[in-house]
């Protein structure tokens, strides 16, 4: 059944129905504001709590405690007045807050007063030779179709990268009888060193416990290789092998699908396309939105939450998700304001979820060869176009992405550079001895997500339409 | 220090450029100064049409100028510009228009312009075998095509850097003044001074022309484009529309780029537009109804160029009116780019030999500035 926004004008739009987008839209909707959350999944949960009313895993233990704390979340969602849509793409957002959003099919436009970002992460890419051959996936991928379908890999199976997330799927897909092989992890060595000025925050954090207990249970299973400095994946038209170095001896395993995961980086393309102002975070390597402590961007009324605004997990999502609400409920109703937990609190919510993050982002920072790939390892697969490829356009005079666009097409694909754009960024700055911030990004379009041109032409007619237009 | 210089061009789209490169090849050291980088707006984010079709009759001598070079532009710029010639058809959607497009050709044929040429219901089929049936015919220029705009205003300035240019990107040109026989322009910590000022900076070009004494009816505007996901080969030449705004065009690689001069809201300060999506949907419906063929395609991108449009929809083109050594190069109202090669060269002869042999009278900017010298 598809369902059109009931109303033209709403005090606040959220976008994104992950733990951010699910707190801001509660939080405002129970403030007494107009609130519509449009949401791209078919159920409430973004990718932390994906398909968290429907999952068909029902042993809490398969996916852990934190993800069933999504079902709070949604609990007080359905309990409050706001209107929520599935299924809804939103493909554009400008700075008069207008809105357009493709539900079934068709497109509607909405205004609205306050717009809350609510638009989660995306996986870095992993640009090592091979990784766009049939049988590399990402674990971000693996990882919803085992929430979703409760589907576990059961071929030969390694699993590859850093982070958090890598070991939270290789512990699901296990619970779920699915099969590992090996585990390469790719943290750098130094990485350990450096991280260590910010342990006794992490040891101290929510983080510390579960990540550890994680951790011990894969490697009681699975062989893990630390220490890994070079991998590759292999195979004519089909992943067959995957060639890593670790400790400086080179080995090749065959293998039927690699997992590749380094952490997760803000989905930016909304905020961006809506010109607001983002700058390169030196800690997380990625663009981040510039905000203020509300999560106010640089365009007015448009305020980011969730990982969208800076990677901070889930539990600061929630947090950020009612400051960016309690922060539009102030500016439209400052009355019902006072109904909400006190900015202050909030705040102090927020540091604590926080806690621990430096050392997390300190520990899982990718290493240089794992981001800025070389020679024929592909960077934009959109357009298929390899690091040397991108490194001669620099040679001929390409100074920052948006000049690559034309001898290269970047970024110029459907993915509108998801895939390739902070290695483009950074491959550009290496080659010209700039810094990221200076090299910049792709200037950002709507649509964000493509739309069919079916679809478009099936928009309500404008005034100007109606009248007779001449060939200027 | 002021260095000294024979030209200053300010503006890097491809009318700067192509001037920059021309007085190059005249032997002059030109400097380029561009406040972010060449083909930052219109000359690098348009649709890439290289028209002689329907153009405005004061600008048809210059726009087949252009022409000629365009046919000759890899020996110019060392660079393809990804320039094909495969024509631009425009489509007449009933007889009314038709009739429209007779007389347009009749008059053209009269002022002893043959570049159009009016075709009837078979030729179009011929060259636009997928538009819809009901279209009676047209009218079509064969020599016509499209470039890669963005390639094409990059491959002028890299030329004329290559040939002696100082090209300054990302800092614009301050301080604008005659003294003492000469321009002086500061472009931040440098300064340049030359005997000949090129404005040449598009929609900033009107304040430019403002301050010093000569303000002309222009608006900034920003016509809206937007390209579809690729799509199996349907179509070769360029097709314009008689009736209705919109241009069509799909390139090598199967995209199909959509325009038509529908209008965003352009916020020149901050670089940015805003885009006007019901009246993108205007031109969906127009492709909907006249391309079956195009109604799965996707939408993947939609953008618009920030440039000047005069009241006349004509550009300004030729020496001021009130400064010795001052020139004028901007106002092209969405239709400048396949002009650029051709201004380019018709500005060089301007500078260097005080006069041109293309005719360009009527674009000058004395046309509103009628008591002036």
């Amino acid at each position: 059944m598809t369902v059109a926004p009931k109303r033209e004008d709403y005090d606040v739009v959220v976008i994104g129905a992950g733990p951010a987008g699910l707190a801001a839209a509660a939080t405002s909707a129970e403030a007494g504001l107009s609130t519509l959350l449009l949401d791209e999944n078919i159920g409430p949960g973004g990718q932390v709590f994906r398909a968290i009313s429907s999952t068909p895993v029902t042993e809490r233990s398969q996916l852990g405690a934190d993800y069933w704390v999504g079902a709070d979340l949604v609990q007080s969602l359905r309990a409050s007045s706001a209107e929520v849509i599935h299924r809804a793409t939103v493909w554009s957002l400008d700075r008069n807050l207008d809105v357009a959003v493709s539900i079934g099919g068709a497109s509607a436009f909405v205004k609205a007063r306050r717009v809350i970002l609510a638009t989660g992460a995306l996986e870095r890419p992993f640009p090592i030779p091979g990784w766009t051959l049939p049988g590399v996936m990402t674990a971000g991928a693996a990882q919803t179709m085992l929430k979703s379908s409760a589907l576990v890999p059961d071929g030969r199976t390694v699993i590859a990268g850093q982070g958090p997330l890598l070991w939270l799927l290789a512990a699901q897909i296990l619970r779920l009888g699915g099969r590992i092989d090996r585990i390469l992890d790719t943290t750098g060595r130094r990485n350990y060193f450096a991280a260590l000025p910010h342990a006794f925050a992490f040891l101290t954090s929510s983080y510390f416990t579960k990540g550890l207990s994680m951790m011990r249970e894969v490697k009681a299973k699975v062989q893990v290789v630390s220490g890994v400095t070079e991998l590759a994946g292999a195979g004519d038209g089909q992943l067959a092998s995957v060639n890593y170095v670790a400790g400086g001896k080179r080995e090749t395993i065959p293998v039927d699908l690699l997992l590749l995961h380094q952490g997760v980086v803000p989905n930016v393309n909304l905020a961006m396309s809506a010109d607001v102002k983002h700058r390169w975070d030196d800690l997380q390597l990625c663009w981040s939105p510039v905000l203020d402590a509300s999560g106010n961007s640089s365009v007015a009324g448009i305020a980011i939450a969730g990982d969208g605004a800076g990677i901070g997990g889930a539990n600061a999502a929630v947090v950020r998700g009612r400051i960016a609400a309690r922060a539009a409920v102030e500016a439209l109703t400052p009355a019902a304001a006072a109904k909400l937990p006190a900015m202050a609190m909030l705040r102090a919510d927020l540091a604590r979820a926080e806690r621990g993050r430096v050392f997390l982002d300190t520990l899982f920072r990718p290493s240089l060869q794992f981001r800025i790939p070389s020679g024929d390892t592909i960077v934009c697969r959109c357009e298929e176009v390899t690091a040397k490829d991108v490194l001669d356009s620099v040679a001929i005079g390409a100074t920052g992405p948006n000049q690559l666009k034309a001898y290269r097409r970047t970024g110029m694909g459907p993915c509108q550079g998801r895939l390739c754009g902070l290695t483009v960024t950074e491959l550009m700055a290496q080659a010209r001895s700039k810094s990221p911030q200076e090299i910049g990004y792709y200037r950002l379009r709507a649509p964000v997500k493509p739309i069919t041109l079916a679809e478009l032409a099936a928009v309500p007619k404008s005034e100007d339409d109606v009248k007779a237009v001449v060939r200027g | 220090m002021t260095q000294n210089v024979d030209a200053i061009v300010v503006g890097g789209g491809i009318h700067g450029c192509s001037t920059a490169l021309h007085l190059c090849l005249a032997g002059l050291k030109p400097v380029l100064i561009e406040k972010d980088y060449a083909g930052r707006h219109a000359s690098g984010v348009n649709a890439g049409g290289v028209r002689q079709l329907a153009r405005h009759i004061p600008e048809i001598p210059l726009s087949i100028r252009s022409m000629g070079i365009w046919e000759q532009i890899k020996d110019l710029l060392d660079d393809d510009c990804s320039f094909e010639s495969h024509g631009q058809v425009l489509v007449a959607e009933n007889e009314e228009e038709l009739a429209v497009c007779r007389a347009r050709v009749a008059e053209l044929n009269a002022l002893g312009f043959t570049h159009e040429e009016l075709i009837d219901a078979t030729e179009l089929r011929r060259l636009v075998p997928a538009v819809a049936e009901t279209c009676p015919g047209g009218v079509v220029s064969r020599r016509d095509g499209a470039a890669n705009p963005a390639q094409t205003t990059t491959a002028f300035r890299r030329k004329a850097e290559r040939l002696g240019a100082i090209a300054r990107e990302g800092v614009a040109a301050s301080n604008i003044r005659y003294s003492d026989g000469l321009w002086h322009v500061d472009i931040g910590t440098e300064a340049f001074a030359a005997p000949v000022l090129v404005n040449a900076a598009g929609a900033w070009a009107g304040k430019i022309a403002a301050a010093l004494g000569e303000p002309v009816p222009v608006e900034t505007v920003a016509p809206m484009l937007m390209i579809t996901s690729r799509v199996p080969h349907f179509i070769d030449p360029v097709v314009i529309l008689r009736g209705r705004k919109l241009s069509f065009k799909q390139f090598s690689n199967g995209t199909v780029l959509i325009g038509g001069g529908h209008l965003a809201t352009p916020y020149q300060d901050r670089n940015e537009t805003v885009l006007d999506w019901k009246s993108l949907a205007t031109s969906a419906r127009t492709v909907f109804e006249l391309f079956p063929v195009m109604r799965s395609a996707t939408i993947v991108r939609a953008w618009a160029g920030i440039e000047a449009k005069m009241k006349d929809d004509i550009p300004v083109l030729g020496p001021s009116s009130r400064h010795k050594g001052l020139y004028h190069q901007f106002g092209f109202s969405l239709h400048g780019f396949q002009l650029g090669p051709g201004a380019g060269a018709v500005m060089a002869e301007l500078i260097v030999n005080g006069g041109t042999q293309t005719r360009i009278g009527d674009l000058g900017i004395d046309r509103f500035h009628p008591s002036a010298l």
